[in-house]
């Protein structure tokens, strides 16, 4: 496939390896905020082969990973509901609600079904037109102009048997709270190139100025990690604090303006509370006025929730790049992608999951090299 | 669920008044909405996230990325072919 291979390309991966290995002088910490690329760079072993100064702490970018305990318990409570068809992506199936998941609600007889799209869960409330046709409007940025277009499309054609049930979270504010964080280790980022193609990355400057720290746009493929680890590197040697763009492929500074406008004509931006760290001031999008008859939390009655999360699970320091997964003591324990206790293990692009899945299940870097080479 | 692939536009037209099309995923081919990317036009790659063309791919970009890595690769080698030379005359 075009622009796959290319980008994934050992020779050259080699080459950036290489050049990485010439600039590193002392040890630096990189946070790849987005979960994709999390996944990248575990499956390809991209952090076993970067130089031992290096290290990458996982971001909270796995929008799986954040929507929030009460949310889903109450995704749990609607999907429960006779005469409601939930939709949902698939990888949000297991996450743990309070008791259950929405496998279990399916399975005990809730119309629970996956979709691909947010149109597909449009059209199966056209088919069905005497159900409630529920879809679970989760994401960061890059979903965020489809879940607007789901919402946009029902108040336009009048499909009143649809609703949404939104928890949609923000790169930047996220950012803002790690730099904020006592215990922050970041000291460069690799921006979310698939947000950045929706939103641009003008709205990264104020943040990469105020911090000092570089703020690179990164891609998903083996080189174009690399290429975003590559330019951090070299601000942080020289002492820069800028942002730059590493896929221009498929970002541009100003983003998708059709897009952005669509989010603006139905979302506006509010708190949100992001599982495992806490609530994050306008962090969030929320369905604007003119749109509140398609929201499912006014649509159904489940103000009432109480959650409980589980004693075991270190989430929460997961996703703020406090502890490794490994480092959690149910990892590959009480805690599989089977048998998940946190969100972290579900989506391939949790780092619990991807760690599980490639098998990480101790530290091969314990032996640092003290002072490098 | 995150993920954005690129794919092949081989087919654009109207559906519900929303400008959709077909793509092609390297012989995988599905339906997309194309709205957002009012520029594109049959045979170009686009980026796409749950059903969604979220931007056009730049091949001039792509290309320039990737001969920009290959230089990268050559200086290296010129580095470490000079390292050698060094050493061979230390010797
Ligand atoms: S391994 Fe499981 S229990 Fe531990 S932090 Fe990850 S999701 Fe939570």
């Amino acid at each position: 496939m075009k622009y796959l291979d290319e980008f994934r390309d050992p020779a050259l991966a080699r080459a950036l390896l290489d050049d990485i290995g010439r600039i590193t002088t002392q040890p630096w910490a990189i946070m790849e905020v987005c979960g994709g690329q999390t996944h990248s760079i575990i499956r390809n072993g991209i952090d076993q082969l970067l130089p031992p100064e290096i290290e990458l702490i996982h971001g909270p970018g796995c929008p799986v990973c954040v929507t929030p305990l009460e949310t889903i318990d109450k995704a749990l409570a609607i999907a429960a509901l006779p005469g409601v068809i939930f939709c949902s992506f698939g990888d949000m199936l297991r996450v743990p609600g309070s008791i259950k998941n929405l496998l279990q609600i399916k399975s005990e007889g809730g119309d629970v079904r996956i979709v691909y799209s947010p149109l597909d869960a449009l059209q199966i409330a056209r088919d069905n037109p005497d159900k409630q046709v529920v879809f679970f409007g989760i994401g960061f940025e890059t979903t965020a102009p489809a879940n607007a277009m789901a919402v946009f499309q029902a108040k336009q054609q009048g499909l009143s048997n649809f609703s949404m049930l939104v928890s949609h979270v923000l790169v930047p504010p996220a950012i803002e709270a790690i730099m904020q964080s006592p215990t922050n280790r970041v000291q460069g980022f690799l921006a979310a190139g698939h947000v950045c193609s929706v939103m641009g990355y003008w709205q990264y400057e104020p943040l990469a100025a105020a911090y000092h720290v570089p703020i690179v746009v990164t891609g998903f493929e083996p080189l174009d990690v690399l290429q975003g680890i590559r330019m951090v590197v070299q601000q942080l040697e020289d002492g820069r604090a800028a942002v730059e763009n590493a896929y221009p492929r498929a970002t541009q500074l100003d983003g998708n303006s059709p897009a952005q406008n669509l989010i603006a004509a139905v979302f506006e931006v509010g708190d949100r509370n992001w599982r495992g760290i806490g609530r994050i001031p306008a962090s969030g999008w929320h369905l604007r006025a003119e749109y509140a008859a398609y929201d499912a939390e006014q649509r159904f009655d489940v103000a009432d929730i109480r959650t409980v999360e589980s004693p075991l699970c270190r989430s929460g320091e997961v996703l703020q790049g406090m502890i490794k997964p490994n480092e959690c003591a149910a990892f590959g324990k009480e805690c599989t992608p089977r048998n998940p206790l946190g969100a972290t293990m579900v989506s391939s692009e949790g780092a619990c999951a991807a760690y599980f899945n490639y098998g990480r299940f101790v530290e091969l870097d314990t032996v640092q090299v003290a002072g490098g080479t | 669920m995150c993920l954005g692939i690129p794919g092949k536009v081989v087919e654009i037209y109207e559906k519900h008044g929303t400008r959709m099309g077909k793509v092609d995923f390297g012989g995988i081919v599905k339906e997309t909405c194309l709205s957002f990317v009012p520029e594109v036009e049959v045979g170009d790659y686009t980026i796409i996230h749950v059903g969604f063309a979220i931007t056009q791919l730049d091949e001039e970009a792509a290309l320039e990325t990737l001969a920009e890595i290959r230089q990268m690769g050559l200086l290296e080698e010129e580095l470490l072919a000079d390292e050698d030379e060094h050493e061979d005359v230390l010797s």
